[in-house]
């Protein structure tokens, strides 16, 4: 039984589409067949994101439309046999989408993947909710910060509403994925802590994924980072986070406060120095 | 950062944490829906249009959210007793 999930978070920047790459990436590298589909259309990154950018030559606005078949328009990643893209439009907008097509292209590969994930754009629009209608799960991407936590709030609100599992009166399935946070910077006060963001969104944490250096390295590269570096601790998180997706239990760490030595001599005043 | 504030510098996450605390449990109360100060002030001044000839320009409207009470404030500039009579 095939499984949509939808990678969503209401504001933007907040590594959507990067999430998106991982955990697909990820999910595959568990043996899963795996679509990413890149639902930003007008302003589609999923492909520069996992490296497919030269490869690109239908998208789901033509699949939808009918202009292409759907083997036509997915593009196989080189380096996992089983995991797959479904590009945006770049030159099109959303309302190039209609409820009916995108329907029916998620019923396709439904038959084709057993997981279907979907990326969607930020904001509350057209192009975000039809990435979340079909959804059976969903991921809600969330900075410890003040807007992306109430754009997260506001998300699930729209995900107990707006999905079509919803209007049947049945549950969507929804996921917690902390991301850029600062475990100095939390411990110090200066950004909300795990425990205070779960508090307010109320919905079980898929992971953790620490601000880090690695994770736009693997962007530059085009790799998804549980690839390109699976020994860092953002890939390990990834990695996590797709496991426990399968259904696995993986104890939840917290990112450790990395201090160098400045500060481990002289507290915080080399932290803020 | 001067000197002295390094050291009693308050932390701005446990702030960060109760604002979104009281902004959300208001947001989801009105769930999605029409805003609420909006509505309560388009229905109050037709009431008292009714009686008054109001210049909406001179109507300034202040909404609080407060933890555990909110106030709606509608001032509204009286013109000249011209009081409608019916």
């Amino acid at each position: 039984m095939s499984k949509v999930m939808v990678v969503t978070s209401g504001k933007g920047g907040v590594g959507k589409t990067t999430s998106s790459a991982s955990l697909g990436a990820a999910l595959a590298q568990a043996g899963k067949t795996v679509v990413v589909v890149d639902f930003d259309v007008g302003l589609r990154n999923l492909d520069l994101v996992m490296g497919a950018e030269r490869r690109v030559v239908y998208d789901l606005v033509n699949v939808v439309q009918g202009d292409a078949k759907l083997p036509q328009a997915l593009i196989r990643d080189k380096r996992i046999e089983t995991l797959s893209l479904l590009p945006a439009s770049q030159t099109r907008d959303k309302d190039a989408l209609t409820e009916e097509g995108v329907g029916r292209v998620i019923d396709d590969l439904r038959e084709k993947f057993d997981w279907i994930v979907c990326d969607s754009p930020a904001g509350i629009d057209k192009g975000a909710t039809l990435a979340m209608r079909f959804a059976d799960l969903a991921v809600v991407v969330t900075n410890p910060e003040v807007s992306s936590v109430r754009d997260s709030d506001r998300i699930i609100g729209m995900l107990d509403s707006k999905t079509r599992r919803a209007e049947r009166g049945e549950k969507v399935e929804k996921h917690l994925l902390l991301t850029r946070y600062d475990a100095a910077r939390a411990a110090r006060g200066d950004m909300m802590k795990v425990e205070d963001v779960l508090e307010i969104l109320a919905i079980p944490l898929l992971g953790i994924i620490a601000e880090s250096p690695d994770v736009l390295t693997a962007s530059n590269l085009g790799c998804p980072i549980t690839l390109h570096n699976p020994a860092s601790p953002a890939a390990r998180a990834y990695d996590e986070a797709a496991r426990r997706l399968l259904g696995e239990t993986i104890a939840i760490t917290a990112p450790m406060e990395r201090r160098g030595l400045m500060s481990r001599l002289f507290g915080r005043k080399a932290v803020v120095a | 950062m001067s000197f002295l504030s390094f050291f009693t510098r308050s932390r701005s996450a446990p702030v960060a944490r109760d604002r979104l605390q009281l902004l959300l449990a208001h947001e989801r109360a009105l769930g999605g829906g029409a805003d609420l100060a909006a509505v309560l002030q388009k229905e109050i001044l037709a009431v008292i249009s009714r009686h008054i000839a109001i210049d909406h320009d001179k109507v300034v409207v202040k909404l609080d959210r407060g933890e555990r009470v909110s106030t709606l404030e509608i001032d509204i500039e009286m013109p000249e007793p011209t009081f409608a009579r019916h």
